[in-house]
């Protein structure tokens, strides 16, 4: 057992009213450069649609993700001899088109116009060649809220299975957001696609990074991410990807989606896992089995064993800790509520989702619902969205976890509901969905209150135990030009380096739980 | 005529390798956010699968060529009984070959550097420069052919053996530019430009060359880098 933390995520789709605060104030705090602006680490999309970029859930086309050859987990793009030989021309790269061109507006045009009989209009200018635009095509959320006509977004690929033609008519059409971020996985085909080695997972919280000094822009990252949350600034030639607001982090704030999401959808937290099973949980059989062997790869904070191996690992108490009382297990593993976005493209991905329930009062007031047992709110399976979509997206089509969640969503709102409405606690909803009234209480308070403190439990980061030299550090760091602050890659230079180290003795003052 | 001579088949190689190896460490060392491949399939990808390909096949294959032709020792071309003429033909035809190819390749690119807009905004100087710099030695070197067969066909391997005989000189740091002195302009023309291209490499998206991948194919897919100091 070789016991690792993951900075994991759950977003719950079911309070996701796609406002984009979370995509704005991404965008602004990390990708409004040159080279970037087709980039959103975070966006949302409309569901059903082919999403950012177009059709990024069919790896038959992009090739992203790990397959099983032979039994063997492999990248499905190829393996590492592939790679090099594809490495003059990558041909599984999106075109900048398959997200959208970046554009902004000739604003200038309105105040410098000369008097006309009509009004001045600003024309659209591509942010890459600063030529005018004819016409706006696409953008990073086109289809917004069913925009477009159903043939389109029709092609959603978790349509797949599903007779979709039904879905196309205006009386059964259905809607639900889909925010989406890097998914910070466990198991990355970007890292194991880079030919140089620039990315890689940070052991202490699992973020994975895309190093800018080490990335020489081979470009198989962007390709090999099934999610296509790996870009390529076409300024510096260099990858770059979601952060997961590592700096904030460290700190033990949330990242910066979370934390400005208005309706509250985000949590932040830690999940202590089994790093020797990667592969062979991601190398399970059958992709419908792959949600249940990711739970299994989730360890017990709890467990007395569990934390003796994380201490063991370097894992400090406050982590421990927060791992037990993080939102995710509870969500994820106690409750069984959360998914992870599309399992079969075996990365283990660690930003899960609950489902959404889908708004259905008209139709209940229409009687055309069967109803639960409190007689009014419709029973799980007969909702707008069908069943088969969402396990589309977060159970490689199984249905059955996904209808016990929404069951469990149903049965916490119903109890609460004869708590509120009836005045008299109704525990047979509860019973039947099988969660505890104790459960289903805080559940509650999870997901309805969803209180600052119970959504991000974020241990900070422990820089004293990072840094070689901390005595070396203080003070020496500010404003400076060039790269003074980097302590550089190459050990051997061709120029003499400010010298930073201190000749205090550097070692660590023992662990806690070493002394004695 | 001499003094330039001298420069540019004594001297000149000197400067130019000098400045591509300190050039490129510094650059390394400094600078390595700049150190990039600096690929612009992402803006524009039609076609680009075909002329990357061929270029860099192409050119790869004739630095190699340049490389075992002009640095392997006599010697060794006596070993496998191969006449000096017998090397020039294996030169004129797979260099020319491979010429061709980095040249159908090399001119797409270069032709949608110049006409793509999106490529055009998004590059810099630089990579137009070292394209057509590349371009122009390639076409040197290609027109020598023409050349060195007219050489062959008088059963004559003499500028040939200069050539090589001067790169070992220069190699050895015993630089003979009499050796080719004599030679035809345009022998001497691609040479220069062909050095010229290691001196300014530093300073172009060239450096990409260094970081070419071997040491994936021997990686492990996975990389979990950590911070703690008691892990260093």
């Amino acid at each position: 057992m070789k016991v690792r933390a993951q900075f994991a995520f759950v977003f719950n789709l079911d309070k996701c009213i796609g406002c984009h605060t979370c995509s704005v104030t991404c965008k602004n705090t990390w990708t409004n450069r040159k080279g970037v602006e087709y980039v959103w680490f975070n966006n949302v999309e409309s569901k059903p649609g082919i999403g950012y970029p177009k059709q990024w859930e069919d790896q038959e086309k992009w090739k992203g993700g790990w397959t099983l050859k032979n039994g063997k987990l492999e990248l499905k793009s190829g393996g590492r001899m592939s790679k090099l030989l594809n490495i003059f021309a990558n041909p599984d790269l999106p075109e900048i088109d398959d997200y959208y061109e970046p554009f902004t507006y000739n604003y200038a045009r309105l105040q410098n116009a000369p008097l006309s009989e009509a009004a001045p209009t600003a024309r659209p200018l591509s942010m890459i060649s600063g030529d005018p635009m004819e016409k706006i095509t696409w953008g990073p959320n086109w289809e917004d809220d069913l925009a477009g006509e159903f043939s389109k977004r029709g092609k959603d690929k978790n349509m797949d299975n599903i007779q979709k033609e039904m879905y196309g008519q205006f009386e059964n059409t259905f809607n639900l957001y889909l925010p989406r971020i890097c998914n910070h996985c466990m198991n990355p085909a970007c890292v194991a696609a880079c030919p140089s080695g620039s990315l890689y997972k940070r052991e202490e919280d699992g973020i994975v990074l895309a190093d800018q000094d080490k990335c020489r822009g081979w470009r198989f990252c962007q390709s090999a991410c099934p999610y296509k949350k790996v870009f390529y600034n076409w300024e510096s030639g260099k990858a770059e990807k979601c952060i997961g607001c590592y700096p904030r982090v460290e700190s033990g704030m949330p990242t910066v989606c979370s934390e400005s999401c208005v309706g509250r959808i985000r949590y932040n937290g830690i999940m202590l896992y089994d790093a020797d099973r990667i592969e062979e949980l991601a190398s399970t059989k059958n992709d419908q089995d792959l949600y249940e062997a990711q739970c299994n790869i989730f360890l017990d904070p709890n467990d007395p064993e569990v934390i003796a191996a994380a201490k063991a690992e370097g894992i400090n108490e406050d982590w421990i800790i927060a791992a037990q009382k993080s939102p995710i297990y509870k969500m994820a593993i106690d409750w069984k509520i959360a998914f992870p976005l599309h399992p079969e493209f075996r990365t283990l991905p660690m930003v899960w989702y609950v489902p959404p329930l889908s708004p259905v009062q008209s139709q209940i007031d229409q009687g055309n619902l069967p109803l639960g047992p409190d007689g009014a709110i419709p029973v799980a399976g007969t909702l707008r969205t069908p069943m088969k979509y969402l396990a589309n997206l977060f159970t490689a089509g199984k249905e059955e976890p996904v209808l016990t969640a929404m069951n469990r969503l149903i049965a916490m709102r119903s109890y609460q509901r004869s708590v509120h409405v009836e005045g008299v606690a109704d525990t047979r909803p509860l019973e039947a969905a099988g969660i505890t009234e104790e459960q289903a209480k805080e559940m509650y308070r999870y997901l309805a209150i969803a209180n600052y403190e119970d959504r991000f439990v974020i241990p900070t980061g422990h820089a004293e135990e990072r840094m070689e030299d901390a005595y070396g550090f203080q003070g020496q760091n500010g404003f400076t030009f060039g790269n003074d602050s980097s302590s550089g890659i190459s050990t051997v230079s061709l120029f003499p380096r400010r010298r930073k180290d201190t000749p205090e003795p550097a070692e660590l003052a023992p662990r806690s739980d070493k002394k004695s | 005529m001499d003094y330039i001579n001298f420069f540019a088949f004594g001297i000149y190689p000197y400067l130019a390798g000098s400045v591509f190896l300190i050039g490129s460490w510094m650059r390394f060392d400094r600078e390595q956010y700049g150190w990039t491949s600096s690929s612009s399939q992402l803006l524009s990808t039609s076609g680009v699968r075909l002329a990357s390909n061929l270029f860099h096949i192409g050119i790869i294959g004739i630095f190699l060529g340049h490389l075992v032709g002009l640095l392997a020792p006599f010697s060794i071309w006596h070993a496998v009984s191969l006449s000096m003429l017998g090397k020039q033909y294996i030169a004129m035809y797979g260099g020319g070959f491979l010429g061709i190819l980095c040249l159908i390749g090399g001119a797409m690119l270069w032709w949608r550097r110049v006409t793509n807009p999106r490529v055009r905004a998004a590059g810099r100087a630089s990579d137009l420069f070292i394209l057509t710099w590349l371009l122009l030695t390639l076409l040197l070197g290609l027109s020598t052919t023409f050349i060195t067969a007219q050489h062959a066909s008088h059963g004559n391997a003499d500028t040939m053996m200069a050539m090589a005989q001067w790169a070992k000189s220069i190699v050895l740091f015993s630089p003979k530019p009499e050796l080719i002195a004599e030679a035809e302009l345009i022998f001497r023309l691609h040479l220069f430009f062909g050095m010229t291209v290691f001196l300014v490499f530093p300073f172009t998206r060239l450096v990409h060359i260094w970081s070419a991948p071997f040491g994936y194919l021997a990686r492990a897919y996975q990389i979990v880098r950590t911070n703690r100091a008691s892990a260093r």
